[in-house]
């Protein structure tokens, strides 16, 4: 009887659902490079500045990055969707996700960042300054390459979380791919099928990532 | 010539260095020697402006390191400085640990730096090591790395700053022997070390720190001898033999 049902329903299921899904993944991917990228590149400068300053630590900006950090996800993107059009500038659901996750993102790598600084260490960075390196040169040709490999793989679990976290930007009405999930759910009656592909296009999206940074850690354990 | 002139320095409420006074000439090697926590590190910091000072001056060939118009960077490259703990770029292979200052520093070609390197690691005696990186090398092998990535920039001047306390004892003498080697070349050095008698062999002055004071200052013999100026001195010897 069930298995008779489910076949039944199978139908519901298309071929050119699947390519429904693909276009959601798309989006997915979209929200989910800019947020990755625009957030790391901010999180390295604020990471940078908490690192620097003990008092934008403390206060300000440490205070704000903690915020974003610790409220919700869901909750900072129904309340910046709802508070831009009270300060005149209306945003598009793709535009309002994209900007929160951005920010989200950007607060989660600032720390990963603070902490590659610090695992430098002082005595290491002394020893480049004495070499006459400059502030920078010591940052981009010391600090830089050994804080990364350092805090790599806290920075692939951040991207690989923001890229399924991307999924909560459905709340404002965007259709990615787990709203494009739902949305196929309703029309076929076939959660199962449904999610089963879903879930196989958000492994698609990040092993590529995984794949790349296990390569790259094997490269720099050598 | 480095010379520093009434240098106080102070962490917070601590007073670390308490007037000091020390001229090292072209050439000379001049050990420092005393308690641990009496600012012997500290001296160096100031010398290379890695700490800023509170009172005083240091010249180093006539240019004021804690003056505000000076190119620290500039004047850095001309005082090599060797730590404690050798701090080896992980990221990069011996030969580019030494060749990367003088690369980005200095400007030189890749083949020119590679060339200075090479040279370096040779002087002292890692011409085998050439493309491995620090994790494959002894503490020794290390801190010799150090001491070439220091000498690749061409400095005039050496600071060490105990650069065998952190080594197991087998390795000290490579180390030491390095250390020997650029004294005998002519090398200008100020070395803080607990080695005493290698400290007795090389120095042309031996100073002796004791709570942020240069208690005294003297050629080996005076230091070492069965009388040396300062009653502090004797116990710090005794103390330590
Ligand atoms: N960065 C610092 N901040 C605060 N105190 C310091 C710092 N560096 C050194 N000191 C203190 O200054 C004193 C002298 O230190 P140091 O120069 O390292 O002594 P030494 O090298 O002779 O053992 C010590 O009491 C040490 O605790
Ligand atoms: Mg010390």
């Amino acid at each position: 009887m069930e298995q008779s049902t489910a076949v039944v329903f199978f139908t519901g299921f298309q071929l050119r659902d699947i390519w429904y899904l693909a276009e959601a993944a798309g989006r997915t991917l979209l929200i989910s490079i800019i947020s990755i990228t625009v957030g790391s590149i901010l999180g390295c400068v604020f990471g940078w500045m908490l690192y620097s300053s003990k008092w934008l630590g403390a206060m300000t900006l440490g205070l704000v990055l903690d915020a974003f950090r610790s409220v919700p996800l869901i909750i900072q993107l129904i309340l910046f969707f709802n508070f831009f059009p009270i300060i005149g500038v209306p945003l598009d659901p793709f535009t309002a996700g994209t900007f929160v996750l951005t920010i989200y993102t950007a607060a989660l790598v600032a720390n990963v960042v603070r902490g590659g600084i610090e695992a430098v260490g002082i005595p290491m960075r002394r020893s480049s300054r004495s070499l006459g390196m400059s502030y920078w040169q010591d940052m981009r040709y010391v600090v830089w390459p050994i804080g990364l490999r350092a805090v790599f793989p806290a920075w692939v679990g951040v991207a690989l979380g923001v890229m399924k976290d991307s999924s909560l930007v459905s709340v404002l009405g965007y259709v990615e791919l787990l709203r494009a999930s739902q949305i196929l759910i309703t029309r076929t009656q076939e959660p199962f099928i449904v999610l089963a592909v879903a879930g196989a296009f958000y492994f698609a999206l990040s092993y590529p990532l995984s794949k790349f940074s296990a390569r790259l850690e094997g490269k720099w354990q050598s | 010539m480095i010379e520093v002139k009434n240098i106080h320095k102070n962490f917070g409420d601590l007073h670390v260095l308490k007037g000091i006074d020390l001229t090292v000439k072209k050439g000379e090697v001049v050990c420092v020697i005393g308690a641990s926590g009496s600012g012997k590190s500290t001296l160096l910091y100031c010398i290379n402006g890695l700490e800023k000072i509170q009172k005083g001056e240091v010249f180093v060939n006539g240019v004021s390191v804690h003056a505000k118009g000076t190119d620290i960077n500039k004047l850095r490259q001309n005082l090599g400085m060797v730590f404690q703990q050798w701090n080896s770029f992980p990221h990069l292979t011996a030969l580019e640990n030494v060749a990367l200052s003088p690369r980005i520093v200095k400007k030189m070609s890749k083949k020119e730096a590679n060339e200075t390197a090479k040279k370096q690691l040779i002087h002292v005696g890692l011409e085998d090591k050439l493309n491995v990186y620090p994790s494959a090398l002894s503490g020794g092998q290390q801190q010799r790395l150090a001491i070439a990535r220091a000498l690749a920039m061409d400095p005039e001047y050496m600071l060490f700053d105990e650069a065998t306390s952190a080594l197991d004892p087998e390795l000290v003498g490579e180390v030491l022997d390095t250390m020997r080697l650029l004294a005998k070349e002519g090398m200008t050095m100020i070395c803080v070390t607990h080695e005493m008698s290698f400290a007795r062999d090389v120095s042309d002055r031996v100073a002796y720190f004791h709570e942020g004071v240069m208690e005294e200052i003297g050629p080996p013999e005076q230091i070492f001898g069965k009388n040396p100026k300062s009653e502090n001195t004797k116990k710090f010897l005794t103390n330590i033999r």
